[in-house]
């Protein structure tokens, strides 16, 4: 809880639900007859109404990225270290939007809203979304609050993926795209992580095909798992022997401990957890399983696994992009393993083929993908500097 | 603005397409974009100079001339610019064919090492020459391959490379009749605006 709130946050916030009753086709073919979205914005939109950002979700956050909800929370939103006044993403300069994306789990419709057309729970009912469909539940919602032309579009990993739909999708809506630790699709071996994730969420025996709310229960052992794998994925093995590694010189005092942190001192030679990096795993995927719903879990991973722009353009992601004649900030993390530089500077790549206006930042950074939630200087200050440019393009 | 970069700016036509090798700060694009409608995009390293060119509404791409330009198109820019920046690559050679490759000219400026004060130096002192333009001793210098005035149009002859235009000025970018006469003994500064020979 912060005793006050700091003078560089938003403050208190209170999430605001829209309702659509227009039908919403998803790409799967199946339709969306009404639904809830939750949004917060944070900051003023002004006069000419052009100063609104958009900012995208990744995969388990929500609408609340910035300040608190109320002076008992433990933490503000999941990107406040960059939304605020005179933060990055300034509130005394733009009207910041934040919502949670269809088939979330935090107050926007999905797997636990009630189907009108069933009165009950979906649950696995719930039709598979893709990032397309968020971006138009995204544009209605730009028109709802009357915003002609955001003047940002960002995100980070799957929302950098949102940015990208959008600026293809509707580039005369935007005026800059800021995609950060993103990537121009999935590889192999990001889909069979998220494989084993859905694996382990599917096959818990609480799981009851989706239908565990109904059987009273959760599948609570495979959403920590899907969590704890899916932990590793987004730190770096550098992070994780800052937060867990002794130093040598204590590895070489000590003799005992290999040079990783051990939780009571000594070896246990049983299965429990010896190594501090174990109980973090444990604490890191019970939080999150009490937190976030399974069948959210499955459809967010497929949102993700299914991101590929280029289908629609004979798989040639230049010419998906020849439209998008918005400003481009790519921005990519030394030790981020999940999406790594190289697959920031693919898109950077074929913005370039495309002949589109783009800037790229390859920042060294220590924290893996995680590193875009992180307050790293080098990072912070240049997505500032161009945010700053654009207010000023703005007049 | 720095009088090379105010030579340089002359032959590069409003509303063109720029790729400005080592752009630093940013301040040739954003003084073309601003006043020649000109489309750029800046590639540099320096983290101080990559947000200087945030700051400027300049298009900047991270990335080290050193592991090449294959991530851009040929003929996909009208001009290339490599300006101060020849001396410090691993490769000058082949960048060179590759710029001509992705513009279709090219501008390079580089430091003449032909110039007399370099000679006098080596001559009278038998040591690499030092100045306020040169201040590395050889072991830490990021100047690995100086060339003189002759050596660069030697290597436009060898790979084929027309010379549209070509001038030399001292280090206060200034120049002068005499210069332009002895340029490979009085040029502290050379700029040559290069395009690649028809059928090369």
């Amino acid at each position: 809880m912060p005793q006050t709130i700091p003078t560089d946050s938003v403050g208190l916030v209170k999430p605001q639900v829209h309702h659509f009753d227009e039908p919403l086709l998803l790409r799967s073919g199946a339709v969306l007859s009404s639904y809830d979205l939750v949004v917060e914005t944070y900051g003023e939109l002004n006069a000419a109404r052009n100063n609104a950002v958009l900012i995208c979700h990744a995969l388990s956050g929500d609408h609340h990225a910035a300040g608190y909800h109320s002076l008992d929370d433990k933490k503000a939103g999941w990107w406040d270290s960059c939304i605020g006044p005179g933060k990055a993403i300034d509130t005394n300069l733009f009207y910041v939007v934040c919502l949670n994306n269809l088939g979330g789990c935090a107050g926007s419709t999905g797997p636990i809203s009630i189907n009108p057309e069933t009165g009950k729970i979906y649950g696995p009912d719930f039709p598979i979304v893709t990032v397309r469909d968020w971006v138009n539940s995204q544009k209605r919602l730009m028109d709802r609050l009357g915003i002609e032309e955001w003047a940002a579009v960002v995100g980070g990993s799957l929302g950098g993926m949102q940015v990208l739909r959008w600026s293809i999708s509707y580039p005369q809506c935007m005026r800059n795209a800021v995609v950060i630790a993103a990537a121009p699709k999935l590889s192999a071996q990001n889909i069979a992580f998220n494989e084993v994730a859905r694996h382990s969420i599917t096959r818990d025996p609480n799981f009851h095909k989706g239908h565990y709310l109904e059987h009273g229960t959760y599948p609570k052992q495979g959403l920590m798992l899907a969590r704890m794998v899916g932990h590793i994925t987004y730190l770096s093995d550098s992070a994780m022997s800052a937060k867990f590694g002794k130093s040598i010189s204590d590895f070489e005092s000590e003799g005992t401990n290999f040079g990783r942190d051990l939780r009571t001192g000594k070896l246990s030679f049983g299965f429990n957890a010896d190594f501090e990096v174990e109980s973090y795993l444990h604490y890191q995927g019970e939080r999150f399983s009490e937190n976030f719903d399974a069948n959210t879990y499955l459809l967010m991973t497929k949102a993700l696994d299914y991101f590929d722009p280029s289908v629609d353009y004979d798989g040639d992601l230049a010419k998906a992009f020849e439209n998008s004649d918005c400003r481009f900030l790519i921005m990519s993390f030394s030790t981020d393993w999940r999406f790594p530089p190289e697959r920031s500077r693919e898109i950077v790549t074929k913005l370039l083929k495309a002949k589109r206006d783009v800037s790229y930042l390859e920042i060294a950074a220590d924290q893996g993908h995680d590193a875009f939630l992180m307050p790293i200087p080098r990072y912070v200050n240049a997505l500032s500097a161009y945010l700053q440019k654009v207010y000023e393009g703005l007049a | 603005m720095r009088p090379d970069l105010a030579i340089i700016q002359e032959w590069i036509k409003p509303g063109s397409r720029v790729l400005d090798l080592g752009c630093g700060d940013g301040r040739l694009l954003q003084y073309l974009q601003d006043n020649k409608d000109v489309r750029g995009i800046g590639l540099e390293i320096d983290p101080t100079n990559i947000e200087s060119c945030l700051r400027n509404g300049v298009n900047v791409i991270e990335q080290n001339l050193d592991s090449g330009l294959s991530n851009f198109r040929s003929d996909s820019f009208d001009t290339v610019l490599l300006a101060q920046t020849l001396q410090a690559l691993s490769k000058p050679d082949v960048l060179i064919d590759e710029m001509l490759r992705i513009g279709k000219n090219g501008i390079v400026t580089f430091p003449n090492f032909g110039n007399w004060k370099s000679r006098c130096y080596l001559w009278t002192k038998g040591r690499m020459p030092l100045s306020k333009f040169m201040p590395h001793q050889w072991y830490n210098t990021p100047n690995i391959h100086f060339c003189t005035v002759n050596d660069f149009d030697a290597l436009c002859v060898a790979r084929n490379i027309q010379i549209l235009a070509r001038t030399v000025v001292d280090s206060q970018h200034k120049g002068s009749w005499y210069m332009r006469a002895w340029p490979n003994f009085l040029g502290e500064i050379a700029i040559y605006h290069l395009t690649k020979n028809k059928g090369a």
